[in-house]
C-alpha cells in the first residue's frame, strides 16, 4: 500500500532520476537557450500568414483546381524566403527596423504616407482576422456576439498584461495547432504520391517516363486560374511581415554572428508555412474538388463542406485551425502595426513600456482591435467584401514595400559587405516583378467583382 | 523663431536683387562655432550649386533669403566632412538627449536670428522632437504657411536644447572632424547609458564605446544585455578590449569572455596583464550556474588579529575598488577563512578593537561547486550582503555579493 515511507522513497527515486537527466542536459542548456533566443520571429511571421484570408484562398484554390495549383508552392516558398531574408539581414546588419531605415533615408513625408497606408491596410487585415473568428465560432454554433468580443478581449489582454517574452512563447506554442490541417488532410485519404508529383510543374511531369497522363492535372492558364494564383501570392507574402520580422530581429539583438541561426529560422518558417498550405490544398482538393464541389463561399463553408466526406472530426479540426489562425494573426497584427507606426513617427513604443510612457502606442493598439471587433459585430454581412479589399490593398502595398526593401538592402553605405549578392538580387527583382504582375491581376479582378456585386 | 523646415527651399537673392537659387541645406561648422549655421547650400537646378557664408546673409524669412554680396562672390560647393548638415545629419536621425537620458528622433531644428550691422546669423537653439515639428514636416509646401503655424500652436511642444543634444556618428574620423565628444555621456549613470545604447544600432553603439574612457566603457558593458556586450567586444580592437576588460570586475569579465568564441577570448586574455588574466582564467573554469561561476576574486582580506586602526590605515594606503569594499574577509594564522566584518561595524568600532571581536556570527561559506540555488537560499536565510567562497582547505577564493545574486535571479 501507499504509505508515507514508500511515497518518500518513490519521490527520492524520482528526484534522483531527474537530477541524473539534468546532469546530462545542463552542459547543453546554454547552447539550447541561445538557439531558442534567436529562433522564433521567422517561424512566427510566416505562420501567422496562414490566417483567415489565407485559409479561404487555399481552400478555394484546392476546391477549384485541385492538384493543379500545387506546383506554385515551390516558387512561392522561394519568393517568401528571399523577401523575408533580406529584411532579417538588414535588421542584423544595421540594427534598425525597416520603418526606422525608411524614415532616415527617405524623410518624414514619405514615411508618414507609407505608415498611413500600413495603418489602413492592416486595419483591413485585422477585420479579416476577426471575421475568421466569427466563421469558426459559427461552425461550433456559438453566436458572434459572444465569440468575437471575447476573442478581442483575449488578444488585447494577452499583450497588455503579459510581458513580451511570455506572449511570444504563447504564440509559438499555439503554432502546434497547425498540425490539425495535417490531420484533416490525412483523414481525407488523398493519393499522396500523385499529390507530391504535382509539386513540379505539371507540363514537365507529363513527360517524365513512367508517369501516366491521367494522373496529372494540367492547369488551365485562364483568367480565373491566374486570379487564384495571385490570391495565393497575395495572402502568403504580406507587407506587414517585413516590418515585423526586421523589428523582431533588431529586438532580439541578432548580430552578424547570430545571423546564420536567424536565416535558418526564416528558411524553416518559409518552408513550414508552405507545408501547411500544401496540406490544406491537398485536403480540399481530395474532398471537394474530386467530388465536384468547385466553389467555396467562405472558410466556414469549407469546414462544413468537409463534414459528409471526412466525418465530423475533420470539420471540428478545420474550424479549430481556423480559429487558431485568426487569433494568432489578430494578436500579432495590431501589435506589430502600432509598433512599426510609432517607431517610424518617433513615439515611445513597445509592450515593455508602461501605459503612461507609451500612450499613443497603446491607444493605436487598442483602437485596431476595437475597430476590428466592432466591424465584425455590426457589419458582418460585408465580411467578404472586406476580405477581398484587404487582399487588394495588401497587394498594392506589397510592391511598394518590396521596392523600398530592395533599394535599402543594396545600399553599400548601410549594408557594407552584406548587400544582396548579384544572383540573389535577380531572384528578388524577378519575384517582385512577378508579384506586381499578379497583384495587378488580382486587383483588377477584385475591383471588377466589387463593382459588379457591391453588396456581396 | 525660425524653423529649418520653413527655410528649406527658400528663394535666395543677391545684393543686386538677382535670383541666385534655393536653399538646399544648412551646414554647421562645429570646429568653428558649435551652433551657428556657417554655410548655406544654394541649389541652382542644372548649374553648379553655390555656398553662401554666414557673413554674406542680409536677411532670412520663410520663403526668402537675401544676401549682402553679389552672386559672383559666392564660392562653388564642395562637400566637406567637417560640416554638419542639418537636413542629412540631423533631420529624421536619432540623437541622444543627455538631459532626458533617452534616444529621440529629430523632426525639425529651431533657429534663432542674431542681427549684427547688416548681417543676420542663424543659431540652432533646439531640436524639435514633438508633434509641431512633425506637422511642419508633413505640410510644408503643400498647405498655406498660416494654416501650418496655426495648427502647430494647438499641439504640445516637445524640444531639446541644443546643449543637451548628443549626436551619434558611427564613423570615427567624421566624429573627430565634427568635434563630437561623449563627455556628456560619461557623466550619465552607466545604467542609463546602457539603456540608451540598447536603442541604437550596432555601429552607433560601437562608436560610443570606442570613444568612452576605459573605466566608463567597462561600467557600461557591465550593465548591457549579455549578447550586446559580446557583439561589441568582438568588434573592438583587441588591445582596447583588453584594456576595458581589465577595468571590469574579474567575475563580469569572465562572464563576458565565456560568451565569446574560444579564439577571441584567448586572444583577449593574452593581451591582458598576467595577474588579471590569471584571475579571469580561474573564474572561467567554473560553470556559470555554480557559486564559483558567480564569485568575484577581487576582495579585501586582512588577518583577524589586526585592530581597527591598523586596518583603516592599511586600507587608505591601498588602491581599493570601492564597490567591493562592503565586507572584509578575515583570515586566521593558518591563512584559513575565519569570518567576515561588514564595513559598517568597523565604522562604529573602537580604534583598538581587533577584527576578530567584530566578526559576524555564524561563520558562513560555500565551496565553489555549490549550485546557485544553495547560494540563493543562504543569502535569503541569513539576509546576507556578501558570502565567502572557500576551497577544500578552507582558504577564501572569492566572494559573492548581493548584486551578483540579484542579476543571476533576474536572468
Amino acid at each position: 500500500m501507499w504509505n508515507r515511507e514508500t511515497l518518500a522513497a518513490q519521490w527520492a527515486g524520482w528526484t534522483d532520476r531527474v537530477e541524473r537527466v539534468m546532469a546530462v542536459v545542463r552542459p547543453y542548456r546554454h547552447r539550447l537557450a541561445l538557439f531558442l533566443a534567436v529562433v522564433g520571429p521567422g517561424l512566427i511571421v510566416s505562420n501567422v500568414d496562414n490566417d483567415a484570408g489565407g485559409i479561404y484562398t487555399y481552400a478555394q484554390s484546392g476546391a477549384k483546381y485541385g492538384n493543379a495549383v500545387l506546383w506554385s508552392l515551390i516558387p512561392m516558398t522561394i519568393a517568401l524566403y528571399v523577401s523575408l531574408e533580406m529584411c532579417s539581414r538588414m535588421g542584423a546588419v544595421t540594427g534598425k527596423g525597416l520603418s526606422d531605415l525608411i524614415r532616415e533615408e527617405f524623410g518624414f513625408r514619405v514615411t508618414f504616407v507609407l505608415m498611413a497606408l500600413i495603418l489602413v491596410v492592416n486595419l483591413g487585415n485585422v477585420m479579416a482576422e476577426f471575421t475568421g473568428v466569427f466563421w469558426a465560432s459559427e461552425v461550433f454554433g456559438i453566436s458572434r456576439f459572444i465569440s468575437v468580443p471575447l476573442a478581442g478581449l483575449l488578444v488585447w489582454a494577452l499583450v497588455v498584461a503579459g510581458t513580451a517574452k511570455a506572449v511570444e512563447r504563447i504564440f509559438l506554442t499555439v503554432c502546434v495547432v497547425y498540425f490539425s490541417y495535417v490531420i484533416s488532410a490525412f483523414l481525407a485519404k488523398p493519393e499522396w504520391l500523385i499529390a507530391l508529383m504535382h509539386l513540379l510543374p505539371p507540363q514537365l511531369m507529363q513527360h517524365v517516363p513512367g508517369v501516366q497522363r491521367q494522373w496529372i492535372d494540367v492547369p488551365p492558364f485562364n483568367a480565373g486560374y491566374m486570379v487564384i494564383l495571385a490570391g495565393l501570392v497575395g495572402t502568403t507574402i504580406a507587407p506587414w511581415q517585413h516590418f515585423y520580422l526586421q523589428a523582431a530581429v533588431v529586438e532580439k539583438r541578432v548580430g552578424p554572428r547570430q545571423y546564420p541561426a536567424t536565416r535558418n529560422d526564416v528558411l524553416i518558417g518559409s518552408i513550414s508555412c508552405m507545408v501547411i498550405v500544401f496540406f490544406i490544398i491537398v485536403c480540399t482538393s481530395y474532398t471537394l474538388h474530386t467530388s465536384g464541389i468547385r466553389d467555396i463561399d467562405n472558410a466556414g463553408t469549407a469546414a462544413l463542406a468537409l463534414k459528409p466526406l471526412a466525418g465530423k472530426w475533420a470539420t471540428a479540426l478545420f474550424a479549430l485551425g481556423l480559429l487558431n489562425a485568426s487569433l494568432f494573426a489578430a494578436s500579432i497584427l495590431p501589435l506589430s502595426t502600432s509598433y512599426v507606426v510609432c517607431e517610424a513617427m518617433g513615439f515611445e513604443s513597445g509592450i515593455d513600456r508602461k501605459f503612461g510612457e507609451a500612450k499613443i502606442f497603446y491607444a493605436l493598439y487598442t483602437a485596431l482591435i476595437a475597430l476590428g471587433v466592432v466591424f465584425v459585430l455590426f457589419l458582418g454581412r460585408f465580411a467578404q467584401t472586406i476580405l477581398l479589399w484587404s487582399q487588394v490593398l495588401n497587394g498594392f502595398l506589397l510592391p511598394v514595400v518590396m521596392i523600398f526593401v530592395l533599394i535599402l538592402v543594396n545600399r553599400r553605405d548601410l549594408m557594407g559587405e552584406k548587400v544582396n549578392p548579384k544572383g540573389f538580387n535577380w531572384v528578388a527583382w524577378i519575384s517582385t516583378v512577378a508579384m506586381i504582375g499578379l497583384t495587378l491581376i488580382v486587383a483588377y479582378s477584385s475591383i471588377r467583382e466589387l463593382l459588379t456585386h457591391p453588396s456581396s | 523663431m525660425l524653423y529649418a523646415t520653413e527655410l528649406m527651399g527658400a528663394k535666395t537673392y543677391d545684393s543686386q536683387g538677382n535670383y541666385v537659387g534655393k536653399i538646399k541645406e544648412f551646414f554647421i561648422e562645429p570646429a568653428d562655432q558649435p551652433n551657428r549655421i556657417a554655410h548655406y547650400l544654394l541649389g541652382r537646378g542644372r548649374f553648379q550649386p553655390l555656398v553662401a557664408r554666414h557673413d554674406q546673409v542680409a536677411s532670412v524669412a520663410p520663403g526668402t533669403m537675401r544676401l549682402n554680396v553679389n552672386e559672383r562672390l559666392l564660392a562653388p560647393y564642395e562637400p566637406n566632412e567637417a560640416w554638419l548638415a542639418v537636413q542629412k545629419d540631423l533631420l529624421d536621425q536619432q540623437i541622444i538627449d543627455t538631459s532626458g537620458r533617452k534616444v529621440v528622433r529629430v523632426n525639425d531644428v529651431d533657429l534663432a536670428e542674431q542681427r549684427t550691422n547688416g548681417n543676420v546669423e542663424l543659431r540652432v537653439t533646439q531640436v524639435d522632437v514633438g508633434l509641431p515639428g512633425a506637422v511642419r514636416r508633413l505640410f510644408q509646401g503643400v498647405a498655406p504657411q498660416k494654416f501650418i503655424r496655426k495648427m502647430q500652436e494647438q499641439l504640445p511642444p516637445s524640444s531639446i536644447r541644443w546643449e543637451f543634444v548628443n549626436l551619434v556618428e558611427p564613423d570615427p574620423l567624421r566624429r573627430v572632424k565634427l568635434r563630437i565628444t561623449h563627455e556628456k555621456l560619461e557623466d550619465l549613470h552607466p545604467a542609463d547609458l546602457a539603456d540608451i545604447m540598447e536603442e541604437l544600432s550596432a555601429a552607433e553603439r560601437q562608436g560610443i564605446i570606442a570613444s568612452l574612457d576605459e573605466e566608463t566603457a567597462a561600467a557600461v558593458l557591465g550593465e548591457l544585455d549579455a549578447r550586446l556586450t559580446t557583439q561589441i567586444v568582438e568588434k573592438l580592437d583587441p588591445e582596447k578590449a583588453a584594456d576595458i576588460l581589465e577595468e571590469m570586475a574579474p567575475d563580469a569579465a569572465a562572464d563576458l569572455l565565456a560568451d565569446l568564441p574560444k579564439e577571441t577570448s584567448e586572444e583577449l586574455l593574452e593581451e591582458m596583464p598576467g595577474q588579471e588574466a590569471q584571475e579571469v582564467r580561474e573564474l572561467l573554469e567554473y560553470d556559470p550556474s555554480t557559486a564559483g561561476g558567480m564569485m568575484n576574486t577581487d576582495f579585501v582580506f586582512v588577518g583577524e588579529g589586526a585592530t581597527r586602526e591598523e586596518v583603516l590605515k592599511w586600507m587608505r594606503e591601498q588602491e581599493l575598488n570601492l564597490d567591493q569594499l562592503d565586507t572584509i574577509v578575515l583570515l586566521d594564522k593558518a591563512a584559513q577563512f575565519s569570518g567576515t566584518v561588514p564595513v559598517a561595524r568597523l565604522l562604529l568600532a573602537d580604534s583598538e578593537q581587533t577584527l576578530s571581536e567584530l566578526k559576524m556570527e555564524p561563520l558562513l561559506s560555500l565551496p565553489p561547486d555549490a549550485n546557485d540555488k544553495e547560494v540563493f537560499e543562504i543569502f535569503d536565510k541569513y539576509n546576507l550582503r556578501m558570502l565567502t567562497i572557500v576551497d577544500e582547505d578552507s582558504r577564501p577564493m572569492g566572494t559573492i555579493t548581493v548584486d551578483d545574486v540579484v542579476s543571476k535571479l533576474l536572468k
